[in-house]
């Protein structure tokens, strides 16, 4: 269990393409590949390409603030170099659950989960898990630009900093490789000395995706990554989604349907349940397919609705 | 009703000139009734009933004492900060924060007291066995206490300024807690925790009472370094002791000599303090 242990360093994962091999070798024995196909290939059946390994096999995902539970029995499957979008109207708990997927809800005290969250067959929410190499392999972009008030280069730098990394020489290879990566280099190159926040805003969102790429985590979650991106911005992180998703897995948040079918392969879609009775809202997943099923002949009568603008 | 509230708000500029006018007059009285003799003012030693004004003395003293209390506030008080800001439950830190704030606003002289009464016996002569059992430890270490909740508080406002989503950032490349404070979060807030700094500093170097009781020399005191571990005088405690027992004719230099302590020490807070009120500007401008 190569998470619990934290024994991987960023030097023994830099090349990308082997990342998914790392994974399988250091499975843990609970469960076997063949489990894992089996499971999934009854859950979706139509294209994209159902054969591609499962990141993540979530299921009956529950997350409660308090008492007040904001979402209920999620199920769904993520796959390796996919790119997976939650959509659904506010307060649906579509971040909620992202957040979930790199134990990013621990520091908020009141939040618990039940459930399970399996990454590559381990339940992440199991006390020998260290959540902090979690997040170092499951990357995060939020919804705000939050470059540090550092340098670009020390932005960048950071996370292979904090995972031991010293030499000058290694650590310019690295900053250069995800600022390429993020499609920011040509823009910054003569100038990584200059602070980060001094970039257009989404200059900074590319910033945030180089600074997440640079610790080269298997996953990328990103909540509303383009929310505050006027939309030359937004076009460029999209294309760039396309262009990392071969070495990445992505699963994306987004308020803007058109983002999801533009983007996404696979589509899930969440809706707000209203509690008549005490009038709490809480997320609940309606529907998961491939993104084009979604938008063109879903199963569930509310994803049609909502994906043809009736409501939400 | 507008005149009376004008009328007000030009008292307090009205005493605030007042209070600068009768520095400035006492320093300029002071320095036109003592002999410039070169000999007389580095003499070692602070008599000013014989007319002896060795500043050097109560400089010293004052820096002394001062840096002592900012080694105890300084980390004692971020650390609190820090404790506030990053780790304490929302419970802990409704009931530990006001608690911070009301030692705040503790009158000096009681710290005074504590500082006489139980830092000089209990700690100072017990670990030290110092000469007298007042000295400028004691004093330093009675005014750091005092100093604490001040630079708890500045800092602790400072660290709440750092945007959440920085501490996430930096989590989630997978750094740990104690990583995102010193790393982020830290380096986020200098600027107020200098700011805090500055104005810690301003109120150790103008904290009167508690050098007053508890720094050791009563009337006079003599240059012996810098030992913290001799009695000592501070600026301030020169002219409470000067004011409160003199009985000398006031127009003479031993008395004036007061005025132009007050005015260094007011010049020396002003610039503290508009310094530190540059940083904590900077600190809201830039989120």
């Amino acid at each position: 269990m190569a998470i619990a242990n934290g024994v991987s360093t960023v030097a023994d994962h830099t090349d990308t393409e082997s990342s998914s091999t790392v994974s399988t070798t250091t499975r843990p024995e609970v469960r076997n590949v063949s489990e894992v196909s089996l499971s999934t290939t009854a859950q979706t059946a139509d294209s994209p390409d159902d054969s591609a390994p499962t990141v993540y096999d979530i299921e009956d995902l529950g997350v409660y603030y308090g008492d007040f539970k904001a979402v209920r029995d999620a199920t769904l499957t993520i796959r390796q170099h996919e790119i997976t979008a939650f959509i659904g109207p506010s307060g649906c708990g579509k971040t909620t659950v992202l957040r979930c997927l790199n134990r990013m809800n621990d520091f908020i005290d009141t939040a618990r989960v039940e459930g399970t969250v399996l990454y590559h067959g381990v339940d992440l929410y199991d006390p020998k898990v260290n959540s902090t190499e979690v997040r170092r392999r499951i990357g995060m972009v939020f919804q705000k630009p939050n470059p540090f008030p550092k340098s670009i280069y020390d932005n960048v730098a950071y996370g292979p900093r904090i995972a031991g990394m010293k030499k000058k020489s290694e650590l310019d290879g690295v900053v250069e490789k995800a600022l390429r990566g993020a499609a920011l280099w040509d823009e910054v190159h003569n100038r990584l000395d200059a602070s980060g926040m001094s970039l257009s805003g989404g200059q900074q969102q590319r910033l945030c995706i180089a600074r997440a790429i640079a610790v080269d985590p298997e996953v990328i979650l990103m909540d509303e990554p383009c929310s505050s991106l006027d939309p030359i911005a937004t076009s460029r992180i999209e294309e760039l989604m396309q262009e990392i998703k071969r070495e990445y897995t992505i699963v994306i948040v987004t308020h803007n349907m058109q983002q999801a079918a533009r983007v996404s392969d696979r589509t899930a879609f969440f809706i707000t349940e209203i509690n008549k009775e005490s009038d709490r809202r809480t997320g609940v997943l309606v529907e998961f397919n491939p993104t084009e099923k979604i938008f063109s002949n879903p199963d569930d009568e509310r994803t049609e609705q909502y994906v043809t603008g009736r409501f939400g | 009703m507008r005149g009376v509230f004008l009328g007000a708000a030009l008292t307090a500029v009205v005493l605030s000139a007042l209070i600068l006018y009768t520095l400035f007059k006492g320093t300029f009285d002071f320095f036109r009734a003592i002999e410039w003799d070169f000999a007389t003012l580095a003499d070692s030693g602070w008599y000013p009933r014989s007319s002896r004004f060795d500043l050097r003395t109560i400089v010293i003293g004052s820096i002394v004492v001062s840096l002592i209390a900012m080694l105890v506030a300084v980390p004692l008080g971020l650390g609190t900060a820090i404790y506030l800001a990053e780790y304490a439950s929302r419970r802990v830190r409704r009931i530990v924060k006001p608690i911070v704030e009301v030692l705040a606003g503790m009158p000096s002289v009681a710290v005074g007291f504590f500082a006489v009464y139980v830092i000089a016996p209990d700690l100072v002569s017990r670990v030290f066995d110092p000469r007298q059992p007042k000295n400028m430890l004691v004093a330093g270490l009675g005014i750091g206490l005092l100093v604490i909740p001040i630079m708890a508080s500045v800092c602790e406002d400072a660290l709440a300024a750092v945007p959440g989503s920085l501490r996430e950032a930096s989590y989630g490349v997978g750094a740990k807690k104690v990583t995102t404070v010193f790393q982020v979060v830290l380096p986020a807030a200098v600027s107020g925790i200098v700011a805090a700094f500055i104005i810690s500093a301003s109120r150790a170097i103008g904290e009167t009472m508690v050098a007053t009781m508890a720094a050791g020399a009563v009337d006079t005191a003599v240059y012996k370094g810098f030992s913290p571990l001799e009695p000592g005088m501070t600026m301030t405690a020169a002219m409470t002791n000067a004011v409160g027992g003199s009985d000398q004719a006031a127009a003479e230099a031993p008395f004036k000599v007061l005025f132009f302590v007050g005015f260094l020490l007011f010049m020396v807070t002003l610039l503290l303090n508009t310094i530190g009120d540059r940083y904590v500007q900077r600190v809201r401008q830039k989120y």
